[in-house]
């Protein structure tokens, strides 16, 4: 059996002291697309803040490329290759596209390397290229969320973890955000997905899970989520 | 009869010109969707005419008065209310208390204030959550309490900006519950900013759309939805291969 890059044991998390995810367990695999669904509350931005150690685990393990994890500062998490794209963006709005973009490779040393995931960037997004010397809080929405992923790839990391990309978009960005991840799912990157678009989101999909107040309800792929009572629902209203 | 009338709205920002030359007039009682990519220039415009941002050159109407050069308090008292994208109200207040800091608009008495902030609460389905901090609520409950919040302030004219972003459909189903009772049954006129399209198409009787700080499109929303220019800005022809339930 293949080994798990991400596998998240029994893990249990406190937000505000109130306890979130209650014994959750799941895994990812390398070149894997996974995409968590869950009402807003359901903890799936806890789980991600979990794995990031940004919020403690009290209960559980998790391990990367089988190494346990959630004893380790941020980070270091960071330098092994996880990235998480936060819903919030987190832009550093006064400073530049090209400037936000090289922050993202702060843990790299090599310069070339730095400028190849620069390039790399620029061919994905190529607005942002055009954009790259105009300060980030000038972008607008879409822009904005390009540049929040493009930071996340300069690192080159092993898992990207993307919360709600395609939060409060018009319905055409929400296509080209969307477009982008299939784009990184084709180029072999392993991928952790947040989203509300849940159709989009698991027609992306390898496989899903669905988080429901802090546990697991639901795992499968795609179309067996898609086709099962409870997903519909919990979510398509039907 | 018109409620809101905007006349030749300008706002730049410093070469950017946020909003350019918008016209447009709400009549009592209409309920107005307000679309457009990321960046077109709708949050400004709520700002332009609630008095948040002094606008550039133009003129706004509001119930008979010219109200362009008036304050976001002063319109406010007029019975102008807007929501927030990101919730603003104080954490370590109550659903309740946060309901009634729109309600001390039209009162000073705290005890009309509670009972106002209770029947709102009631009106909306939000009675369960009078007691619950607003920092604990999930995103759409929180939603809703702002839409409370402003109704309790006694608004003629409610503007909206992005309560559904984020929610899933059984959520979205209840703000557009609400929304259809502050419109229906309490008689507010509403606009509402929303990339939704199943909450803007169900509920609009009229659509307008921005693109670049213009008005490109105005109008029945199954029309607006089918304008070409409409497509290329905002929809994207996928969304409307994929979606197209949504907009007829």
């Amino acid at each position: 059996m293949a080994e798990h890059i991400l596998e998240i044991q029994n893990i249990r998390v406190r937000y505000a002291g109130l306890p979130v995810i209650h014994g959750l367990s799941m895994n990812v695999d390398k070149g894997e697309t996974v995409c968590v669904l869950g009402s807003n509350g359901a903890g799936k931005s806890t789980l991600l803040r979990a794995i990031m150690a940004t919020q403690r685990t009290f209960e559980g393990k998790i391990f990367f490329k089988g190494n346990e994890i959630h004893r380790l500062q941020t980070e270091d998490i960071v330098k092994l290759g996880i990235i998480y794209v936060p819903e919030e963006k987190m832009l550093f709005g006064p400073i530049t596209v090209e400037e936000n973009l090289i922050l993202g490779a702060y843990v790299l040393e090599d310069k070339r390397q730095i400028q190849h995931n620069l390039d790399f960037v620029y061919t994905l997004f190529p607005r942002l290229k055009e954009r790259r010397d105009q300060a980030a809080s000038t972008l607008s929405g879409g822009e904005q969320q390009m540049v929040a992923i493009g930071r996340g790839l300069m690192s080159n990391p092993e898992i990207l973890m993307l919360d709600e990309p395609s939060l409060g978009l018009a319905p055409i960005l929400v296509d080209e955000v969307l477009d982008t991840v299939g784009r990184l799912k084709k180029e072999g990157m392993t991928i952790l997905l947040v989203e509300q678009n849940v159709r989009e989101a698991l027609g992306l999909a390898d496989r899903g899970y669905v988080l429901q107040t802090g546990r697991i309800v639901a795992e499968g792929s795609g179309r067996e989520l898609l086709d099962s009572d409870l997903f519909r629902s919990a979510f398509l209203g039907i | 009869m018109t409620l809101l009338d905007v006349q030749h709205l300008t706002k730049n920002f410093g070469g950017l010109s946020a909003n350019q030359d918008i016209s447009f007039a709400l009549q009592r009682g209409e309920l107005v969707g307000l679309i457009g990519p990321n960046g077109a220039g709708k949050t400004t415009l709520f700002n332009c005419i609630s008095g948040l941002h002094a606008i550039s050159s133009g003129k706004v109407v509001f119930d008979g008065e010219d109200i362009t050069a008036l304050k976001a308090h002063e319109t406010a008292r007029r019975g102008l209310a807007r929501t927030f994208q990101i919730y603003s109200a104080s954490g370590d207040l109550n659903v309740e208390e946060n309901v009634m800091v729109g309600c001390f608009m039209r009162t000073r008495s705290t005890a009309k204030a509670k009972a106002r902030a209770r029947e709102i609460l009631l009106e909306l389905n939000l009675s369960d959550l009078g007691n619950a901090l607003v920092s604990e609520l999930p995103v759409s409950a929180q939603k809703r309490v702002t839409m409370a919040t402003a109704l309790g302030s006694g608004p003629k004219l409610l503007l909206l900006d992005e309560v559904a972003a984020g929610l899933n459909p059984n959520e979205i189903e209840e703000i557009m519950i609400n929304i259809r009772h502050i419109h229906d049954d309490l008689g507010v006129t509403v606009m509402l900013i929303e990339h939704v399209m199943e909450l803007v198409m169900n509920v609009s009787d009229r659509v307008m759309v921005l693109d670049y700080g213009r008005k490109i499109a105005d109008g029945d929303p199954k029309r607006v939805a089918k304008d070409a220019n409409v497509i290329k800005a905002y929809l994207g022809e996928r969304f409307v291969r994929e979606h197209g339930e949504v907009l007829t």
